[in-house]
């Protein structure tokens, strides 16, 4: 099988605009969380979400996002967030793999594989009631083009005329791990040489909250304290905090990264899928789904679970922390007391199907620094383990093996594999 | 400028994002304002909305300068 290599980042994070912004302060222990803002929420039960900073908002730092700089506002307008999100991790990360095919022959051989878990959520609800005001006459030519999930990636591929594969992932919160894994197999075997491949949400909107707070899977205990809320493996968390954002990779078939003198950032060596068979919502207890994925996508990298630094876990900060840990334990074994493992959610949320591809950067970033990020708010661990989950300070370690963990509704479940670069 | 051609230049320079001096009588809306067959479509629900008519598809088919919208929502409106 072919190697692949990852050749550029980017990301629009709850913490900032670009990967480096969300990087550096990911390692200053900053949280994304704040009250929410935009919108309508003193009657929802979680007022508390991890939103991009922007201009103008109480929440916006130095390196907010600004819209404009991604996309003309004639153009915002056609568009849900999620897709402006996404063209600009798409954006940002070819830059940063310097890779803009010009030729005919590279730009088909570069496809585009970017999903969403839930895609337009607020245009559907707004053009609902927009229907149901004024009548069907004033539905817009744009709604439709404007909400699909594969339209990232169809917008992507227009403005860099990437002419490979066009696909798209719709797996919930495992959306930008499955996107990043599949798009790795296509350069595997030989569909393409290059692919943008991540994921992209923006769910934070009144129906969006409502709808996971009547799933029960928000924090409500901390409208007061945002900082506080996404607080994983901890005694008192009581749900996730949903953030919102997108993350983009460049995967890149090894000899032509080479060719070209491409800075490799990682190799993708392990990709894992699995189905629980459970429940619409809930993980399957047993952890039994969590523990075939990862032991799926060790045996596709060729390792042994002591060949694992660190784990970037799912960690949402909800009851499913445990079966999460229990699992990873399992397939550990052992070796449980050499690695550390820490939820990123603490700081930026949890992206649902941008969460994947946020996290795999920065399990990328992770082993290019050589240090753990941490695992913010854990201050009275729920669980004993072996397992370092690395709270509230990053930690300085050996990383040359990160695994990235993705489950999601309906039971689906993802992990990759990543390692340090060795040519 | 009548009040409907101010208006509808209005109308054509947000949802465009064109330059004003662009929006005269003779521009057509998709070779000389870079409008796609959808932003064509996006336009005419603009004009209802903006003066509370309706355009059937078979007039809105012969809408695409900013000169002939004019002229059809002129009319449009006097018979109100």
């Amino acid at each position: 099988m072919r190697r692949v290599v990852v050749t550029g980042l980017g990301m629009v994070s709850p913490l900032a605009c670009g990967v480096e912004q969300s990087w550096k302060r990911l390692l200053a222990g900053e949280s994304g969380a704040a009250r929410i803002e935009g919108f309508e929420a003193s009657d929802l039960a979680c007022q508390v979400a991890m939103q991009v900073p922007r201009p103008g908002r109480a929440k916006a730092n130095s390196d907010a996002f600004n819209a404009d700089e991604w996309m003309e506002p004639k153009e915002q307008r056609k568009v849900d967030d999620f897709i402006i999100f996404g063209v600009a991790a798409a954006r940002q990360a070819l830059k940063d793999a310097d890779w803009a095919p010009k030729t005919y022959q590279d730009q088909i051989e570069t496809g585009v594989l970017i999903g969403s878990g839930i895609g337009g959520l607020g245009g559907i609800n707004e053009t609902s009631l927009l229907l149901q005001e004024k009548g069907p006459r004033r539905v817009s030519p744009f709604f439709v083009p404007g909400r699909l999930i594969n339209l990232i990636g169809g917008h992507v591929s227009i403005e860099h005329q990437l002419k490979g594969p066009n696909h798209a992932v719709v797996t919930a919160c495992s959306t930008g791990t499955h996107a990043i894994g599949d798009a790795a197999r296509l350069i595997m075997l030989g569909d393409a040489e290059v692919m943008v491949a991540g994921g992209a949400e923006s769910a934070l909107n009144r129906i969006g909250i409502a709808g996971f707070c009547a799933c029960k899977a928000l924090a409500t205990a901390f409208n007061d304290n945002p900082t506080a809320a996404s607080r994983p493996y901890d005694r008192d968390r009581d749900g996730f905090v949903m953030g919102e954002g997108a993350g983009c990779v460049v995967l890149e078939e090894m000899e032509h990264a080479q060719r070209r003198g491409a800075r490799i950032y990682a190799e993708v060596i392990g990709y894992g899928m699995s189905g629980d068979a459970y429940h619409i919502t809930a993980p399957a207890e047993d952890g039994d789904g969590a523990y075939r994925c990862m032991r799926a996508a060790l045996k596709r990298a060729g390792l042994t679970p002591a060949d694992i630094d660190y784990v970037n876990a799912h960690g949402t900060s909800t009851m499913a922390d445990g079966i999460e840990l229990r699992a990873v334990e399992r397939v550990v074994g052992e070796a449980a007391a050499t690695i550390s493992m820490s939820s990123t959610k603490s700081s930026v949320g949890h992206l649902l199907g941008a969460a994947g591809a946020v996290e795999a950067i920065f399990s990328v970033l992770a082993i290019r620094d050589q240090i753990a990020p941490a695992t913010l708010n854990l201050d009275n661990p729920a669980f004993e383990t072996a397992i370092d989950l690395v709270p509230h300070t990053p930690r300085k370690r050996k990383i040359d093996v990160a695994l990235s963990n993705s489950f999601g509704f309906g039971g689906t479940n993802a992990s990759l594999v990543l390692r340090r670069f060795e040519g | 400028m009548s009040d409907v051609a101010e208006r509808v230049k209005k109308i054509v320079i947000e949802h465009l994002g064109v330059d004003a001096d662009k929006v005269i009588d003779s521009a057509n809306f998709i070779d000389d304002l870079g409008a796609d067959s959808l932003d064509t479509v996006e336009l005419v629900m603009a004009f209802e909305e903006e003066f509370g008519v309706e355009i059937p598809d078979e007039s809105a088919e012969g809408i695409v300068t900013v000169g002939d919208a004019v002229k059809f929502l002129e009319k449009a409106t006097a018979k109100a």
